[in-house]
């Protein structure tokens, strides 16, 4: 297996160097796994995240896709080789579902017959009935559905990398849940390379091949899903106990 | 005419030469508003001045624009000249600012979205920036359309026609009638581009309740 996304020494100062985001960032995703980076607000993990698609240019190290440095590549080929997916607010409103899943096609001058049947096909592979949903703008869909059509945006162009963004930060248990269940189902059918950012921690495990936990700008691990449910790092500890309240506040209720 | 009224064809003909000097002074704001407030949203460091001295071009009194600009050399040969080129001034602000205000309301994750999808610049303005403001731009173009219809009827002090001359006619005659005749149809016409501009705006609107932005 070779890395699809490396980061070597990456690091991030906002302008002027006010604040450091990114501090010597060094792991590999792998062709074809997930990795989910998690790390509380602030810890810089939407920045990492955007490095690789040169949203946010690393001010230090290099950000390596597929064994090339994205620092030289064509800013717009970069980008429509990348699929990306954001919180429920990225869908265009004047657009249609249609519309906006073929956008990239659109820009790149796919004729209008072949981009509306991939759109179609891709809102099915996400489980959404074209014929229904197609002609639908974000305001007639719920969150779950806008979701669904963000991820068929992002896999239009048939990227190998995937960037996703907390897509399922902004839903309610169930519909995350769902989405969840999709994902991993059409990840493990087309094989992308995915990094993502969340901050839920039984997503990343349901998800990740690898976790990385980022804080402060600084990776403080890089493990498989089993080895850091195990560690005994204090930051990692932290992590789960916190997330985990929620069961101990759930065996006090039932013993109540 | 018999001394008090006038013909319909004379309302008819001031009319169209009203809608003239409106039209030719609103297509000339567009061309030059629309890209100059765009321009703005890439440099919004020259927004304030910019917008500034469309502001100053608007506080000057009608009358005393189109005297200003009678004496000026191939301008005042011709006083329709006169009277486009001050419409036109004043029409400038409000296609100015709702542009500017328009694509600078965009929410910026779309236009983050936008960029990170690989958008070219020219694609984002067209496909997503531009439509997204289009109904605001539209509405600065209304706001602008109407108040030039009102004051394209003053343009008649400098000679140029349109509506105005009836009202000037009628102040001068003390003729409340011909001033009614002038005003009128102008008043109509206001409405009635106002109307029209509506539908426009209506038919751009980005679709769903209230605006994404």
């Amino acid at each position: 297996m070779s890395a699809a996304i490396e980061f070597r020494n990456v690091g991030f100062w906002t302008a002027q160097r006010r604040r450091r985001l990114l501090d010597g960032i060094s792991f590999a995703v792998e062709e074809g796994t997930t990795t989910v980076v998690l790390g509380r607000s602030g810890s810089g993990k939407t920045t990492l995240l955007r490095t690789v698609n040169r949203v946010v240019q690393a001010t230090s190290g290099d950000v390596l896709l597929h064994g090339k440095n994205v620092r030289d590549a064509d800013l717009i080929r970069l980008r429509r080789g990348i699929g990306y997916v954001i919180q429920e607010t990225g869908l265009f409103p004047h657009m249609t579902a249609e519309r906006d899943v073929g956008l990239v096609l659109e820009a790149e001058g796919t004729p209008q017959k072949e981009r509306l049947l991939r759109s179609r096909e891709l809102l099915n592979a996400v489980g959404l009935e074209a014929r229904v949903f197609g002609s639908r703008y974000p305001h007639q869909l719920s969150g779950g559905q806008k979701q669904r059509v963000g991820l068929a945006r992002a896999l239009a162009a048939e990227p190998r990398v995937l960037l996703m963004d907390e897509p399922f930060g902004a839903l309610d248990p169930l519909t995350r849940a769902e989405m969840q269940d999709m994902l991993r189902d059409l990840l493990a059918r087309l094989r992308k390379t995915v990094l993502l950012v969340t901050h839920d921690l039984d997503e990343a495990l349901f998800l990740g091949d690898r976790i990385v936990l980022l804080s402060e700008g600084k990776l403080v691990a890089h493990l498989l899903p089993q080895e850091f449910m195990h560690s005994r790092q204090p930051e990692i500890e932290a992590y789960i106990r916190a997330f985990h309240r929620g069961e101990l506040s759930v065996a006090e209720v039932k013993r109540a | 005419m018999n001394g008090f009224l006038v013909s319909g064809d004379e309302i008819a003909q001031l009319t169209l030469e009203h809608l003239w000097l409106t039209g030719a002074a609103m297509l000339a704001a567009t061309v030059i508003a629309v890209p100059v407030g765009v321009a703005l949203t890439r440099r919004p460091g020259w927004a304030k001045p910019v917008i500034g001295a469309a502001n100053i071009l608007q506080t000057i009194p009608s009358l005393a624009m189109f005297g200003f600009l009678l004496p000026v050399p191939w301008l005042g040969e011709r006083a329709a000249r006169v009277a486009i080129i001050a419409l036109t001034a004043y029409a400038l602000l409000p296609i100015l600012r709702n542009t500017y205000a328009g694509i600078r309301g965009i929410d910026p994750t779309l236009i983050e979205v936008a960029r990170a999808l690989g958008l070219t610049n020219t694609q984002r303005f067209f496909k997503v920036e531009l439509p997204l403001a289009a109904s605001f731009i539209l509405a600065g173009l209304r706001t602008a359309t109407v108040t030039c219809v009102g004051i394209a009827t003053i343009a008649a002090a400098v000679g140029a026609g349109g509506l105005g001359e009836l009202i000037f006619r009628g102040v001068a005659s003390v003729d409340n009638r011909l001033v009614l005749a002038g005003a009128i149809p102008a008043a109509l016409l206001a409405l009635v581009c106002d109307g029209a501009l509506g539908l426009v705006e209506r038919w751009v609107r980005v679709p769903g309740p209230g605006r994404a932005a």
